[in-house]
């Protein structure tokens, strides 16, 4: 009995004072938020590779025209695969990631609300990416009917793996759901003393409308998915015309998550954005309150544009121009970031560290896939660019040098503060310098062979597309070599190769996040701080 | 220690969350006949009516002539023979029209088929009005057999000024054997 209250005793002197546990067991048990964090991110960036090998796959099936690597049935289930896991795989777990690491550590609390869960969401990631991997050694192969997963594709045409694909999207979707909720209780309950919520940094209320955002829609696409499963299997007919359906319903259905998703991907980068360049322009944001609410603006707008993807399929007129002008309305929010942005950094001391150069090239060239955006939305243009490689040059300068730069310039901004010394600077600017011109070589052609018609998701294209596909692909290889030089970085940085940083790390960074040491402790803010 | 849980503001708004995220997938599923009310008051996804109407006899608009074309189409799968015995017609609103189908089964078996109309422009949908069609029950058509199958019409004079042309689609569905497929289903 004795000794029973001895152990116990210890335990609980244990609970106040431990560092992280040995081996395994530290990351499968965990419930420390710093350490949940770093295995998001680690994840995301596994997959984030993974994803890339994919890419490759298509690019150099698209070197040449003409079939010569794989089958047109493999290049449709790497196009397909290639789209979720970056969506679901690398960049929503890299937010979670960030999130974990630092909403805590932004707004003074000691952890995460619900630790438990917080590792219960993590963990059941890898599961859910295991089974979507594993569809592709299925019998008849994996999904193949593209990341949209359009009915009849899904339901009358797809494959055995499809039960597969659904479940593994259902896992997603509960991750996520309780990667929001957790998000969403800590910022409501947990701030320390004294920060309001227009004290709050950007980056807590981007994520907060985000994780709003996410309880909307994520149960939609579980719905969806579901639909999609007993479509297939038990005989309903949700979207199967003969049996009363409507295939055109699935486009409504995804694309009432599908548009909200978007802003899901791209609002915690502008709250990343809004931290670094005031930190390199030495000046506070600027209209720090009108960021605040261009961000409720996108996120209310997001539910009502959803059609715009679906312009061919042959709307009645008055609903076209709804959702184009709907559409093209949320260019002034997004546009007042931007100018915000912009006005940060006029006149300001700028100087331009690792994580400045990435958020730069974010801006300009977020910039470029927005506007691309907009003509994309302009109706009677769309039915020319629709599914040709227009649009995939677009989304992917918004996805790729918009969320993805910006995970980067997170990555670097903050690495320092996680692992207490600076990361190798050399290599960062090679890993930018290449990554910012590859990327380029990569998408930007994509504009022009999409304009002249060169239609998306096909293993094979005409003769006039030949010499842009080459540097395109050139640019994809290039653009996948370079993220190597960012996995040495990072092993360099975990290993804590490097100058030891201070608290502050950067010369104008602000926020509560830089008053704790450097590499922050296992545990911060016991006590919670006053902001004044 | 369970009703102080409640008291806990993290579990009071994590039971609140909960309650957006099912509150949000019954939405998902609630989409679904919403869609269908909807599309049956605007007509824009170029439903036609699913049951017979009555022919009112309205006042037959003698200054307005209509084309109404019909097309057929089968889906992969389905083997019969089927088109439309007349193309295109022109009808004046309000007056009362009958077309006739073509189908024959040429394969071994017996077949349910189920024919699925669909207008374009979608909002000429509201003002095609079927007083008779094979469309509103399944045709089972056993093998080798052939049949016509009439579809009686008439276009509502309320058809807008800018509509004089619209196309009336019919695919054609193999159900035999699934749910919808109600001549199985009580023959056995």
């Amino acid at each position: 009995m004795s000794s029973a209250t001895e152990t116990l005793k210890h335990d609980a002197h244990d609970d106040h004072h431990h560092g992280p546990a040995k081996g395994i067991k530290r990351w499968l048990l965990t419930t420390n938020h710093k350490d949940i964090g770093t295995l998001y991110l680690w994840f995301s960036f596994i997959m984030f590779l993974t994803g890339g090998a994919m890419a490759m796959v298509i690019r150099a099936e698209l070197f040449q025209p003409g079939l010569q690597i794989v089958d047109p049935q493999f290049f449709n289930q790497m196009t397909t695969v290639h789209g979720l896991i970056m969506v679901f795989g690398a960049v929503m777990p890299a937010f979670t990631g960030l999130a974990n690491w630092l909403i805590p550590m932004m707004i003074g609390a000691p952890d995460m609300a619900l630790p438990r869960m917080n590792n219960w969401s993590f963990w059941i990631l890898p599961f859910a990416f295991l089974i979507l991997l594993s569809s592709l050694f299925v019998e008849g192969g994996g999904p193949a009917f593209g990341w949209t997963f359009y009915a009849p594709l899904s339901t009358t045409y797809s494959g055995d793996s499809t039960a597969l694909f659904v479940f593994s999207v259902h896992i997603m979707g509960i991750s996520s759901i309780m990667g929001a909720i957790n998000v969403i209780v800590t910022i409501w309950n947990m701030r320390a003393p004294g920060m309001t919520w227009m004290k709050m940094p950007m980056f807590v209320w981007t994520w907060l409308i985000t994780a709003f955002l996410l309880i909307a829609v994520m149960p939609v696409l579980a719905g969806v998915v579901t639909m999609v499963l007993t479509d297939k299997y038990f005989g309903t007919s949700f979207f199967n015309a003969a049996g009363g359906g409507d295939p055109v319903m699935f486009q409504h259905i995804f694309w009432f998550f599908g548009h909200p998703e978007v802003y899901i991907m791209i609002l915690p980068a502008f709250g990343i954005i809004s931290h670094i360049i005031p930190t390199f322009a030495r000046k506070p944001l600027f209209g720090y309150a009108s960021m605040v609410y261009a961000t409720a603006s996108i996120a209310l707008l997001s539910f009502i544009v959803w059609a715009h993807h679906m312009f061919t399929t042959g709307m009645p007129v008055a609903a076209e121009m709804f959702f184009m002008f709907a559409t093209m309305l949320i260019s002034v929010p997004t546009g007042v970031k931007v100018f915000n942005w912009v006005a940060t950094m006029w006149r300001g001391a700028m100087t331009f560290e690792i994580p400045m150069l990435f958020a730069i090239a974010f801006v300009i060239l977020f910039t470029i896939g927005g506007l691309s955006g907009l003509m994309l939305a302009i109706t009677p243009v769309d039915f020319q660019y629709h599914d040709t490689y227009f649009v995939v040059a677009h989304f992917h300068y918004v996805l790729v040098t918009g969320a993805v730069f910006s995970i980067m310039a997170a990555a670097y901004y903050w690495l320092p503060k996680w692992t207490g010394v600076m990361f190798d600077i050399t290599l960062a600017k090679w890993h930018f310098w290449a990554s910012l011109i590859s990327v380029n070589v990569l998408f930007f052609p994509m504009h022009f062979v999409g304009l002249a018609g060169m239609p998306r998701r096909i293993p094979d294209y005409a003769l006039q597309f030949a010499d842009f596909n080459k540097w395109i692909s050139i640019g994809g290889f290039a653009f996948g070599l370079s993220q190597l030089i960012f996995l040495a970085l990072l092993i360099k940085a975990c290993r804590k190769q490097g100058e030891p940083v201070s608290d502050q790390v950067w010369d104008g960074a602000e926020g509560l996040e830089w008053e704790i040491p450097s590499p922050a402790p296992y545990h911060t803010f016991d006590t919670p701080p006053v902001v004044k | 220690m369970q009703p102080k849980q409640s008291q806990n503001p993290n579990s009071r708004l994590v039971v609140k969350l909960v309650g957006v995220v099912f509150g949000m997938f019954a939405f998902g599923f609630a989409l679904v006949p919403l869609y269908d009310v909807f599309c049956d008051i605007t007509g824009i996804n170029g439903k036609t009516n699913e049951t017979a109407v009555t022919y009112s006899a309205p006042e037959v608009d003698t200054s307005r002539m209509i084309t109404v074309q019909f097309i057929t189409k089968t889906t992969a799968g389905m083997p019969w023979k089927f088109e439309a015995r007349t193309e295109t017609v022109k009808v004046h609103p309000g007056e009362l029209n009958t077309v006739e189908f073509y189908v024959r089964n040429p394969a071994i078996r017996d077949i349910v088929g189920q024919a699925i109309p669909s207008v374009s422009p979608g909002t000429a949908a509201l003002y095609l009005n079927k007083t008779e069609c094979f469309c509103f029950n399944n045709q089972p058509l056993p093998s080798g057999q052939e049949a016509v199958m009439p579809m009686q019409f008439y276009v509502d004079p309320q058809l807008p000024e800018d509509i004089n042309f619209f196309t009336v689609q019919y695919t054609l569905y193999d159900i035999t054997g699934t749910s919808a497929d109600v001549t199985t289903e009580s023959a056995e």
